[in-house]
């Protein structure tokens, strides 16, 4: 069992969880994740590190309630326990020498930008980072990213409800366009990712992007998280996360995220009409 | 002097009887072909004690060669002939820490059984079956009252055992009779290896591989799932800060190979690995109750000639499907899976497509629709009489089928060699060691399929207790004064 040592609410559907786990604190690096289960009868859910302690021997991790899993974990609480915590998986983010770099974290994404951009700057790079989001409470990390020694952090949201009204890509393509970064990293949804890695590929600029497919092991085993990059299969969880964004296959990528989704929408309305706490 | 009187000389008492085979019951091919319970049902003890009665308890057991652990298979059916069935068990597993596991899932047509004196006339007497019964009895006693191995003296060393499968518990199981302390480490959250997230409840019921765990917790195993070393622990962090004297590696099939055909990532395309774990380790035929879910296809074509194909299509058939093909290319002469196997998926209902070849999974919207084939033909044998499949020119047809299993064997897990880079692995990946199982690395043995790519149970098993046996060896040589 791993206990459950902190949780907070960040907005209406986006929870923090941090969670006892020594061994895997030890060796959490940024862009890792972990595979965890509620329960006995839960599935096993990828979720990336948005920050750990060593010393502390905790990992956190950031989640958005959108089916029964997360669901579940919404309603747990310090002092709760998960019956499964496993990792770190998957390959941590390269940080090492990039020059200047621009970090775009988009909705729940920020959540892996974070500790990215965070590594990033600590290995000397000149960060920008831009957060986007729909709109002011679905934003989350402002003030934790305003604390990191970085260059610039750029607000941006589809309704101009904080920072700057648009998309990620709009700062983005400036920022290519003045020639001002060398290289950049995308974490967020799926479109967001791809719309980022055209705005890069215009200006020759290489972009990082860190998928989240479907997984089932999280260690290479099952091959649930393939993923077309560069006319290659590769697993998500082992040679992953992250990939060079100019050559993935987001089309696929997106329509393999959605296998499940009229399945799991059944389970999860199941699951709300019995759970009465926030109907 | 004939094996008959050969071995009624040693032993005046036993007259073999000449009785056929005793069947094993077995379910109804259409009942099981609804339900995840077991097919075979099991000998009852009348039936076992029959069967038992066919052995000639030869002077020379050859069936002994013929296993890869080296029962003594001659005196656990005296055993039973004799009706002292704790001895039975006592002799059974002296070497088989997992006979429950072993009399229903070892390939006997191929190992004792072929090497039985019956079988050059006959019929071999059916010793798997025998040690399944065996093994059950075993189960069906109290804890207490089960045949536990004797622990050897603490010998107050300790050994990691990567990866709790069949060559990391027979390894484990083997080290406490020596009577150092081991801690098992599982990176899933159910022990058991392909026990328990591959090999299908309906062919391997997971309460029995519980159960023998268990007695393996109660021999002094420590289990610690949720720990992938590589990840959690490097083998270096083992033998250093986490204070073990020596590691056994025992971690398995790695990752599921695909086709390469286009296609192959549309929705509804599985590996034979995925498919399995969702169902048996996942338990996603219980969906909604488990959270897991997996496709439920109407039409399913399984790509491979395998056990594991065989498992899959089987599986599919149980979830609902109308049809399942199963498509191999080469004939059903050179399909690698068990007779008995592919004797079920028959009577099941799983239909044959041979000598097909998939040149491409088709789809819309994302999901398979269909699966064009190539029909094959086989060459003249070669020098070494095997017969290569080759295409026949412009045979391509669709089989329609909304889901597409690939059981075509796996590749080596990089997670392990990645983080030690000292270690030695071959071109392929897999670990390189000699006959005893001992890497490069000093303190660092390995076995099972990380060694051998994929194989069998029982190899696996012989291997973990081998490299046991060289893990004693070498604690002892490298004592400190």
């Amino acid at each position: 069992m791993f206990p459950i040592v902190y949780q907070r609410q960040l907005s209406a559907s986006v929870f923090e969880m941090g969670v006892t786990a020594p061994a895997i604190a030890r060796k959490a690096r940024a862009g890792q994740f972990l595979m965890l289960r509620v329960d006995e009868h839960g599935e096993r859910i990828p979720l990336t590190f948005s920050d750990w302690s060593a010393e502390e021997g905790w990992v956190r991790f950031i989640f958005m309630r959108v089916g029964k899993t997360t669901h579940q974990l919404s309603h747990l609480v310090a002092g709760d326990s998960l019956v499964d915590v496993v990792g770190p998986l998957g390959v941590a983010t390269h940080v090492e020498g990039l020059g200047r770099v621009a970090v775009m974290g988009g909705g729940v994404g920020a959540a892996v930008a974070y500790p990215v951009a965070r590594a990033m700057a600590e290995a000397g790079a000149e960060v920008t980072v831009i957060l986007g989001a729909r709109n002011r409470e679905l934003l989350i990390l402002e003030d934790e990213f305003r604390a990191l020694p970085i260059k610039e952090l750029i607000v941006m949201t589809d309704d101009g409800s904080a920072g700057e009204k648009g998309l990620v890509t709009a700062p983005l393509k400036r920022l290519c366009e003045a020639g001002e970064i060398d290289s950049s990293m995308a974490i967020g949804p799926a479109i967001m990712m791809k719309f980022c890695a055209a705005t890069t590929k215009e200006f020759d600029v290489p972009i990082t992007v860190s998928l989240n497919p479907i997984m089932v092991d999280g260690t290479g085993m099952c091959g649930a998280c393939r993923v077309s990059v560069g006319g290659e299969t590769k697993f998500g969880c082992v040679d992953g996360p992250d990939f060079d964004g100019h050559a993935v296959d987001f089309e696929q990528l997106m329509s393999r995220q959605r296998v499940y989704s009229d399945i799991e929408r059944e389970a999860d309305a199941d699951f709300s009409k019995e759970c009465s706490c926030h109907l | 002097m004939s094996p008959v009187e050969d071995a009624a000389a040693e032993k005046p008492r036993h007259r073999p009887s000449r009785a056929p085979r005793t069947p094993m019951p077995e379910r109804d091919a259409r009942e099981r072909a609804m339900t995840f319970d077991e097919v075979g049902l099991g000998y009852t003890e009348e039936m076992a004690v029959a069967e038992a009665n066919r052995c000639i308890q030869c002077k020379n057991p050859t069936c002994i060669e013929g296993c890869p652990v080296n029962i003594d298979i001659k005196s656990f059916i005296a055993g039973i002939i004799e009706g002292d069935y704790t001895r039975a068990i006592a002799v059974l597993k002296e070497r088989n820490a997992l006979p429950a596991v072993c009399g229903r899932v070892c390939p006997q047509e191929e190992q004792c059984e072929a090497s039985c004196v019956l079988a050059r006339k006959g019929e071999p007497v059916a010793i798997g079956r025998l040690e399944r019964w065996l093994g059950d009895f075993d189960l069906s006693c109290d804890l207490e009252h089960r045949c536990a191995p004797v622990v050897g003296e603490p010998s107050g060393r300790r050994v990691a055992v990567v990866g709790s499968g069949p060559a990391g518990l027979a390894c484990a199981g083997e080290l406490r009779r020596f009577g150092h302390a081991v801690t098992v480490f599982e990176s899933l959250h159910a022990p058991g290896g392909v026990l328990t997230y591959g090999i299908p409840e309906f062919r391997l019921p997971k309460a029995i591989v519980q159960a023998e765990i268990e007695m393996l917790e109660v021999m002094g195993v420590e289990l610690v799932t949720d720990v992938v070393v590589g990840a959690t622990y490097t083998l270096d962090d083992l033998l250093g800060e986490e204070g073990f004297d020596a590691v056994f590696v025992g971690n398995g099939a790695g990752l599921p190979m695909f086709l390469g055909v286009p296609g192959e990532n549309l929705n509804g395309v599985y590996s034979a690995n995925e498919f399995l774990t969702r169902v048996n380790l996942m338990k996603a035929y219980e969906f909604p109750t488990y959270d897991t879910p997996v496709a439920r296809g109407r039409k399913v074509a399984v790509v491979g000639g395998g056990n594991v194909a065989m498992d899959a299509a089987r599986t599919a058939k149980r979830l609902g499907a109308e049809e399942v093909f199963l498509v191999y290319r080469r004939s059903e002469d050179e399909m690698p899976a068990r007779r008995e196997e592919v004797h079920h998926a028959r009577e099941e209902g799983i239909e044959f497509k041979m000598l097909c070849s998939p040149a491409e999974i088709v789809g819309r919207d994302g999901f398979v629709t269909g699966m064009v084939a190539t029909r094959m033909e086989l060459t003249e044998p070669d020098a070494s009489g095997r017969r290569a499949p080759v295409c026949v020119l412009d045979s391509d047809f669709t089989i329609e089928c909304d889901t597409v299993i690939i059981a075509l064997g796996t590749r080596a897990n990089p997670l392990l060699s990645q983080t030690t880079p000292d270690l030695e692995v071959s071109s392929r990946g897999y670990i390189v060691t000699d006959e005893d199982g001992a890497t490069n690395k000093p303190g660092v043995f390995a076995g099972g399929d990380i060694v051998t790519g994929s194989a069998t149970v029982i190899l696996a098993m012989g291997a973990g207790k081998k490299a046991a046996q060289a893990i004693d060896r070498w604690l002892d040589a490298t004592k400190r004064s």
